[in-house]
């Protein structure tokens, strides 16, 4: 089946290539066909549930860098699934793909996260603000480029921030609190808070005595 | 002033069909945030909504609340010991998404586990299915002012964690599953007691359900309350008891089996209407359905491994032969350190969780850490429907909708 559903897109799209997948039927395609290659698949093959849409980042200085990729389901094929992948056009900084909100409401948030944490534009996206971050967040955090500790950043609430003069610190993890990277970083360095024992009641307190273990 | 609404209430349709205003008393709009702290946005979503008097005009969903950076996380460790953080997507099934994330792995592994091992996730997942569809209508019955449901059903699924703490150890955070296995078998005598607990509990459910079925004030807050179209349902990627409440009957156990759900007979319940009502007595049926599969998946377990044997890569050796063989010893060190192998490609696997279809898609580009791990949350994608289906509607239909819907921020978030 998966092998005919290509092969009649392709028919259509000649400019299609079978994508290489370890589970269900993929294509590659060129970003100008996508719109019309999600709808045609829509319309014509049933595959009217966009279950997913994200991006991959290839890391900094790949060719093309970010990929975006739909997941396609089908509500009345019983388990038919496809997924279309398309490099992304636009710059390495400033990626872009067009909007698929015209086929499916749903793809709103989809496009929204993926901008947020890619930083994917979707053209004629009708809303496309951040969505899990918060808004003026200067980030796009999933990005290969961006640590996993994070980066300190200035608080959402200016009037709060500018009370306080507090930040946003990132969290205390380089490498991720138990990320085997031998060689690298202790566990010490890279948790803190495994050292740091003040909070634990089973500490010795100054001035007082540990409770006696009471034997049955 | 004179906005057309198109009501589904009737309450709410007279009330707009009230005379002309004259100009001095007409009223502004409110605009009111619900949430993130409030008892129906379950967990941390907050509404921001814009009111014409107690009706709805539009209304903005703010998430992120919860959002630790799970699939940045994900990138950073190896497979294995991203199985705690699958945990924490949806908290009130972490057996389910245990197994969900695992297979998604096996997969990309092109890994068979033995049928123990299935049949050990299929009654979990089940058993978990039952456990978080006792919460969601306990929280629903609780949201629409039906107090006495939390209790019993919160008794039952007390139940049920006893279970789950006895199989794992823990009785919210699981951990249970492994790359090509679980972490231990079933103790002795378990599964006499989870078919003891579903002889139980269906006669409990069918008391549960009672107490909301015929109930003149739940079905007055719910039925024609907070109604999907099907083709909205489609059109916003709804899956689970919220798509088959509108109608559409997909269920991946029975479309896509996995894990060996063909071996099994259920039934697939769908709405007709797709109001709340619809939504709930959809997840009431759940229940008993799954109470079915575990009662076959008892009958006929299977003997044999519970973990893929053949895998000497992915699969940690036995504990004894660890401590005493220096082969194992290596191949644990081995595994622990950089992580179970798994060869390049990318898969993606969608599993019917209680709250709908979880789906992972894992690139890989070798190695012990995935290069990349997108989380398909169900409950993202059925509140994104929340814009459009809270437009119109009485404020506190709002709270009826959001209870139906049945959704965890945990998973939402990420």
């Amino acid at each position: 089946m998966s092998a005919d559903l290509i092969s009649t897109l392709q028919a259509r799209f000649p400019r299609l290539t079978p994508r290489p997948s370890g589970d269900h039927p993929a294509v590659n395609a060129p970003l100008e066909d996508v719109v019309s290659l999600l709808r045609c698949l829509r319309d014509e093959h049933g595959f009217d549930l966009l279950s997913d849409l994200t991006a991959i980042d290839w890391s900094p200085g790949a060719s093309p860098r970010f990929t975006v990729v739909y997941h396609l389901l089908s509500s009345s094929r019983a388990g038919a699934y496809v997924r279309v992948a398309a490099p992304c056009a636009g710059t390495e900084e400033a990626p872009v793909a067009p909007s698929v909100t015209s086929l499916w409401a749903g793809a709103d948030w989809h496009e929204r996260e993926c901008f947020d944490l890619l930083g994917v534009r979707f053209e004629g996206h009708p809303d496309l603000r951040r969505i899990l971050m918060w808004d003026g967040y200067p980030y796009h955090p999933l990005r290969k480029d961006f640590p996993l500790a994070g980066i300190e950043t200035e608080l959402p609430a200016e009037d709060v921030a500018a009370e306080t003069g507090t930040r946003v610190v990132a969290a205390p993890m380089a490498g991720g609190p138990f990320v085997a990277s031998p060689g690298e970083i202790n566990l010490t360095e890279a948790e803190p808070r495994a050292k740091d024992e003040s909070w634990s009641d089973c500490a010795p307190q100054p001035g007082h005595t540990p409770l006696r273990q009471v034997k049955e | 002033m004179a906005t057309e609404y198109n009501f589904p209430d009737s309450a709410a349709r007279a009330a707009t069909a009230a005379p002309e205003v004259p100009a001095e008393f007409q009223t502004e709009k409110m605009s009111l945030a619900m949430g993130p702290s409030h008892p129906s946005t379950h967990g941390v979503l907050r509404l921001q909504l814009e009111l014409d008097g107690e009706t709805v005009t539009s209304a903005d969903p703010v998430l992120g609340y919860l959002h630790r950076g799970d699939e940045k996380i994900a990138e950073n460790m190896t497979y294995n010991q991203f199985v705690p953080y699958t945990d924490r997507l949806d908290y009130l099934a972490p057996l389910a998404n245990n197994m969900a994330y695992a297979i998604a792995v096996e997969r990309l592994a092109k890994l068979e586990v033995p049928a123990r091992c299935q049949a050990i996730r299929v009654l979990t997942a089940e058993m978990a299915r039952i456990s978080a569809h006792l919460m969601g209508l306990g929280a629903f019955g609780l949201d629409v002012g039906a107090w006495t449901v939390l209790l019993y059903s919160l008794e039952e699924r007390e139940k049920l964690y006893k279970l789950f703490e006895e199989l794992t150890g823990a009785r919210f955070t699981t951990s249970y599953t492994r790359i090509g296995g679980v972490t231990r078998d079933v103790p002795e005598g378990w599964l006499g007691r989870v078919g003891a607990f579903c002889d139980q509990f269906l006669p409990m459910l069918e008391e549960i359900l009672k107490l909301l079925t015929r109930n003149k004030i739940f079905m007055d807050r719910t039925i024609g309350v907070g109604v999907i179209s099907r083709a909205d349902a489609l059109a916003y990627g709804l899956t689970g008891p919220n798509l088959r409440g509108s109608g559409v009957a997909l269920d991946l156990r029975k479309d896509k089996p996995y894990s060996g759900y063909e071996q099994y007979e259920f039934d697939v319940p769908v709405g007709t209407t797709g109001d709340c009502y619809d939504r709930y007595l959809v997840r009431g049926e759940e229940m008993r359905q799954s109470v079915r599969i575990i009662r076959q998946v008892l009958a006929r377990f299977p003997d044999g491994p519970w973990c893929a044997p053949d895998a000497r890569r992915i699969v940690a050796p036995p504990k004894n032969k660890i401590l005493t063989s220096m082969e194992e010893l290596i191949q644990n060190f081995m595994l622990v350190t950089e992580g179970p192998q798994i060869p390049p490609g990318e898969v993606y696997f969608e599993a019917e969780n209680p709250k709908g279809v979880l789906g992972f898609f894992i690139v890989s580009r070798g190695g012990g850490v995935p290069y990349r791990l997108k989380i398909r949350s169900p409950s993202f994608c059925n509140l994104s429907i929340l814009p459009k289906a809270c437009q119109g509607i009485l404020i506190s239909d709002v709270v009826a909708l959001l209870g139906s819907m049945d959704f965890v921020m945990g998973e939402c978030d990420r």
